[in-house]
């Protein structure tokens, strides 16, 4: 084996070896139920994969990622339902369409040099707009959403058992951490994170930083458009406040931020997190409404208090504990 | 003779109300280490931004290689040959010394490990090889000096912009970083510094130009230069030349 082999199979065994166990989850648990929230927690990752590209890599914070996740929702029903489209093309087409919506609206931002909370303003006025006129527009199917046809077939990207629907999002998913530790790996990625510690001192070593910042709103806008568009083929139907809600722009950045801002698992570990979480005080508190909005929000509450960099910060440092413990 | 490595013309840079520099003109020779000394507030530090491209010249020319760069993008003077450090160090905080270092040096080499390789390497010529894999932000005040120097070296500049890399310095620090400058020279890299320590501007500058009030003052060698009495008028005040010549003769 040659050291260059060895090397890449530390980078990326991990993600291969995560995406192998949860693979597992649909011949253990059967139930619709468990593997419905298990597909929307992937789902969620997913989205926040691509926040987690441009804000915890780029230090770019976004708070209209709907705007990329409404555009692959919207994106794939319009191609097919309007166009004719195939469905894993308008899959593929609704990915383009919200990397030039990312493209777009980081063309605007960037180049008028807005950073910090005046990008995360524009970005959800962006969202908010889009959302309007999503409710509005005629080619949206207006308030009433878009609804895909019921065609339960493989090839309009359909299927009767959850179980495969849940393979495909974790197979996205896992392309998502490859493609993240890819970057890492990579000029891009380390230009990137300079543009997050230092604009300037980037600019002064080479860094074209607005090109660099405009690819990674691509390639983030790409990622979360895949949720958008996964979630229209898993659905069937689409409205505005589902596809541009202010809802989808908090859990994209949640998970990452829960799971740790800025590393290749972040993003998947705090949705799962998230969303176990969530059901889990469902479970505990099912007989008084609302108290498992309270619970899951005290335990938020202390998730940030107490690991500020996130579960994956959180495991490390549990890790380098126990690895002081074996050396003493 | 050959055209200077960089050639400022006439220029002028003003702030509202306030003209930071007032059409300066100076040359730096290729394989020189030039000085440029001043007191506070004369534009020195806005003389540095206007040849890295942080700031656009209100008026005037700055030809590098016989090429006017006025206009382009820092990246793109960068990308040029020309390196600068930053009066205060800016780090990468987050990042540890070899990844600050590699991001300089993937300018020239897109690949990781060969960036990874040059900062290793550069760390050594600096004095940083045994702090690597420290974080950034737990380096000394020296330390991040060293570091602003390590990643302009690792860009590779022909032109290397040196703002009070001393400053803050003990003089024993002093005396270990004059040294790496001149080994830098000894490279091939034209130096241009900014600098406030005089120990350091004497032993190292062949050239040095005096700006006061955004204007060139006086030139030539440390020595003919700090004896100039419009020099020590600027840094001491009006008449300060005559009293200290007074002063020389009533005790010579």
């Amino acid at each position: 084996m040659s050291p260059a082999f060895a090397d890449r199979l530390r980078a990326y065994a991990p993600m291969l070896a995560a995406a192998a166990l949860l693979a597992l989850t649909p011949l253990a648990i059967s139930a619709n139920t468990v593997l419905n929230a298990m597909v929307l927690a992937l789902l969620i990752a997913l989205a926040g994969q691509g926040w987690n590209i441009l804000a915890g890599y780029g230090g770019q914070f976004s708070f209209g990622h709907a705007a990329f996740f409404g555009t692959g929702a919207y994106g794939t029903a319009i191609l097919q339902a309007r166009f004719g489209w195939n469905a894993y093309a308008a899959f593929v087409g609704a990915i383009g369409a919200g990397a030039a919506v990312g493209g777009l609206i980081g063309f605007l931002s960037f180049r008028a040099g807005l950073r910090g909370s005046y990008f995360a303003l524009v970005t959800l006025a962006f969202a908010e707009v889009l959302r309007i006129v999503a409710n509005a527009a005629w080619f949206t199917g207006g308030a009433a959403g878009a609804l895909l046809k019921l065609d339960v077939r493989p090839e309009n990207f359909q299927f009767s058992s959850r179980a495969t629907f849940f393979w495909i999002a974790l197979g996205l998913v896992t392309f998502a951490m490859l493609a993240t530790r890819a970057l890492e790996r990579r000029r891009f990625g380390a230009y990137l994170v300079a543009i997050r510690e230092n604009e300037d001192a980037a600019k002064a070593l080479g860094v074209d930083t607005l090109k660099v910042k405009l690819q990674a709103i691509a390639l983030s806008a790409a990622i979360t458009a895949a949720a958008g568009a996964f979630y229209t083929q898993y659905f069937l139907f689409v409205d505005a406040d589902i596809a541009y809600g202010n809802w989808i722009s908090v859990e994209a950045l949640l998970a990452p931020i829960v799971g740790g801002l800025g590393t290749v698992f972040g993003p998947l570990l705090g949705a799962l997190a998230l969303h176990g979480l969530a059901e889990g005080a469902k479970a505990l508190t099912g007989r008084i409404p609302g108290l498992d909005v309270a619970l899951y929000g005290s335990l938020l509450v202390l998730a940030i208090a107490f690991a500020p960099n996130g579960l994956r910060g959180l495991l490390g440092r549990l890790g380098r504990g126990l690895s002081f413990g074996r050396a003493s | 003779m050959t055209a200077p490595l960089l050639r400022v013309e006439n220029v002028s840079k003003r702030f509202g109300g306030l003209l930071a520099v007032d059409s300066a003109s100076f040359s730096v020779e290729s394989g020189s280490i030039a000085g440029l000394i001043g007191p506070n507030g004369a534009g020195k530090t806005t003389l540095f931004a206007l040849i890295s491209g942080f700031e656009k010249p209100t008026s005037g020319r700055i030809l590098f290689r016989g090429v006017d760069i006025g206009a382009l993008a820092p990246h793109k003077r960068a990308a040029l040959g020309i390196a600068r450090t930053f009066q205060i160090a800016q780090p990468f905080a987050g990042l540890s010394v070899r990844e600050n270092i590699a991001v300089g040096a993937h300018l020239r080499h897109a690949g990781r490990d060969e960036a990874l390789a040059k900062a290793a390497a550069v760390s050594r010529l600096v004095g940083l090889a045994d702090r690597l894999d420290m974080s950034a932000s737990s380096l000394t005040v020296a330390g991040r000096k060293r570091l602003e120097l390590a990643r302009a070296l690792a860009t590779e500049p022909t032109l290397l912009l040196l703002d009070e890399v001393l400053a803050g310095l003990n003089p024993s620090e002093v005396r270990d970083v004059i040294p790496v400058i001149q080994q830098i020279r000894s490279a091939g890299v034209t130096v241009l510094m900014v600098e406030h320590v005089m120990q350091a501007v004497m032993s190292l500058c062949e050239h040095v130009f005096v700006l006061a009030q955004g204007r060139i003052i006086a030139e030539g060698s440390p020595a003919t230069v700090t004896k100039d009495p419009g020099v020590i008028e600027a840094y001491l005040g009006h008449g300060a030349a005559a009293r200290l010549a007074a002063r020389e003769r009533a005790h010579g």
